[in-house]
């Protein structure tokens, strides 16, 4: 999807690619949180469309904005569907990411490891914020107070808090992992073991051949923006 | 006074977190709000500061509807103070994170030091004026959590799980603290899982369970009855165990604190000398 998306500019591209998704979200289950997550993409969308209106044509605004959107769709198939365990267990298993992660960090999943916490860490920071912003609340803070200057100063008490508590929590994680054994030895097994089934192979195959193909377009014809 | 009228509240997540919610709170009350881990407490207290608004139902502060006034107007009047300090503490020193509120509701200078100086004087942390909160303990800093709130002498104080890491005698002094402020016509609301703190200091208590009230009334009367307690997910206070056992003696078992069980078990010993003392 990505890549198809990039290579052309295409209003007729992105309809094709965006009417391609709606299938997958419904497949997995995540079309509610798609929409969810469009709405907080439509002021993004809203600025791409005007500024691409008054740089280029109405096709091209309408064709970039799509494009936005069909990304945004497939980061969020992505990362709706699958778990940050698997993801992690699959990027540990990819020998350049090992072979780099031994280089760089000295122990062969830390590399992987240290993606997984870092997506992990995301809703918890969150849901932080938000108590973070109650507290501060009660305390007769308000955020949409003042100049512009002073907007920017009133996230203080907010922004020094929640880095606290990020801090001290990285630190917390990093010695339950050592108490834990963490990294273990080389050769280190796992519970779960991923496979990769018939379906994989498929969409694997499907990807590699859209990929193959839309390149192959890219570079035999001139795709209209309209 | 506040007042809580039929409040519902369903999070955006979809989950009933209160259900018909009726409750008065009002100046000299002391209420400890009990039950078990997700049963709404504070769900519940942070609709008396307006942070979050009922679905059904309304809370009024004096007459106020919540959702018709902002939370920095409210919290002049209800102060929370929230479970982890951590969540709030931002400044460079004690000082100055004790005379944030007082700041943001616009007191003069003046006023902010010599409330500043009262509160720290008041919760025993004047010595840690000019230190930076983040160098205290974790009891210390709850406590500089507590004086950020109390510096603009609110109404009503929320207290979200006060004791938790505190020491017996910090205890001691947060109860007699607590005491003085509704002795003051103050209310105090405390969230807690503190039966025997709950127990010491007798408040009116409210048990909630599921986002529902399922009992109420004097802490004697509340913390000594098995299915209320089980209910909540709680545990009778020691001194209630006690006179569970000692009520085939004729002693009776709504007793929960030192003071109580004192009288009671003199009286008893008086009667049981007595006899003694007359055969010589």
């Amino acid at each position: 999807m990505l890549i198809p998306a990039l290579l052309f500019a295409s209003v007729w591209v992105m309809v094709i690619l965006l009417l391609s998704q709606l299938p997958l979200l419904f497949i997995g289950r995540v079309a509610r949180r798609w929409a969810l997550s469009l709405r907080a993409g439509v002021f993004l969308s809203g600025l791409i469309f005007a500024v691409n209106f008054f740089t280029g044509s109405v096709f091209s605004a309408i064709a970039l904005t799509l494009r936005f959107l069909v990304l945004l769709t497939a980061f969020s198939l992505f990362f709706m569907t699958t778990s940050p365990d698997d993801l992690g267990l699959a990027l540990d298993r990819i020998g350049a990411v090992r072979w780099l992660s031994r280089k760089w960090l000295g122990y062969p999943n830390a590399l992987s490891f240290t993606f997984t916490t870092a997506v992990r860490l995301v809703p918890t920071l969150a849901v932080d914020a938000q108590t973070v912003v109650d507290a501060q609340r009660s305390r007769g803070l308000e955020l949409d107070r003042g100049n512009l200057l002073r907007r920017i100063r009133n996230y203080i008490p907010i922004l020094i808090p929640l880095l606290l508590i990020a801090i001290r929590r990285s630190l917390e994680l990093a010695e339950a992992l050592e108490s834990r054994g963490f990294p273990g030895k080389e050769g280190r097994t796992s519970l779960f073991q991923l496979k990769l089934k018939r379906g994989d192979y498929a969409i694997i195959g499907i990807s590699v051949g859209a990929i193959a193909v839309s390149i192959w377009v890219f570079l035999h014809y001139r795709v209209p923006v309209f | 006074m506040i007042t809580l009228e039929h409040v519902s509240f369903r999070y955006a997540s979809g989950y009933l977190a209160l259900q018909e919610i009726d409750l008065n709170i009002q100046g000299g009350d002391f209420v400890a709000i009990m039950g078990e881990n997700g049963a709404g407490k504070t769900t519940l207290a942070k609709h008396l500061n307006g942070l979050l608004k009922p679905s059904q139902g309304r809370v009024l502060v004096d007459g106020e509807d919540t959702r018709k006034v902002s939370v920095a107007h409210l919290a002049r009047k209800v102060g929370l103070v929230f479970q982890n300090p951590d969540h709030l503490l931002f400044s460079e020193t004690v000082k100055d994170e004790v005379a944030f509120g007082l700041k943001n509701f616009g007191f003069s200078p003046e006023v902010v030091e010599k409330q500043v100086g009262r509160t720290l004087e008041a919760l025993g942390l004047a010595e840690y004026a000019d230190t930076s909160p983040f160098l205290l303990s974790g009891g210390e800093r709850k406590r500089v959590a507590l004086a950020s709130i109390l510096a603009s002498e609110p109404d009503y104080l929320i207290l979200d799980e006060p004791t938790i890491g505190q020491d017996y005698q910090q205890k001691e002094r947060l109860r007699n603290f607590i005491l003085q402020l509704y002795s003051q016509g103050k209310a105090v609301v405390m969230i807690t899982h503190d039966v025997e703190f709950v127990a010491e200091s007798n408040p009116k208590v409210i048990l909630l369970s599921k986002g529902q009230i399922v009992g109420q009334g004097s802490a004697d009367s509340v913390l000594s009855r098995d299915e209320m307690v089980n209910r909540a997910s709680l545990v009778k206070p020691q001194m209630s165990r006690l006179f569970g056992e000692l009520a085939k003696h004729g002693l009776p078992r709504d007793v929960v604190d030192v003071h109580r069980a004192r009288i009671l078990l003199e009286d008893k010993l008086g009667e049981v000398k007595a006899p003694v003392a007359q055969n010589p």
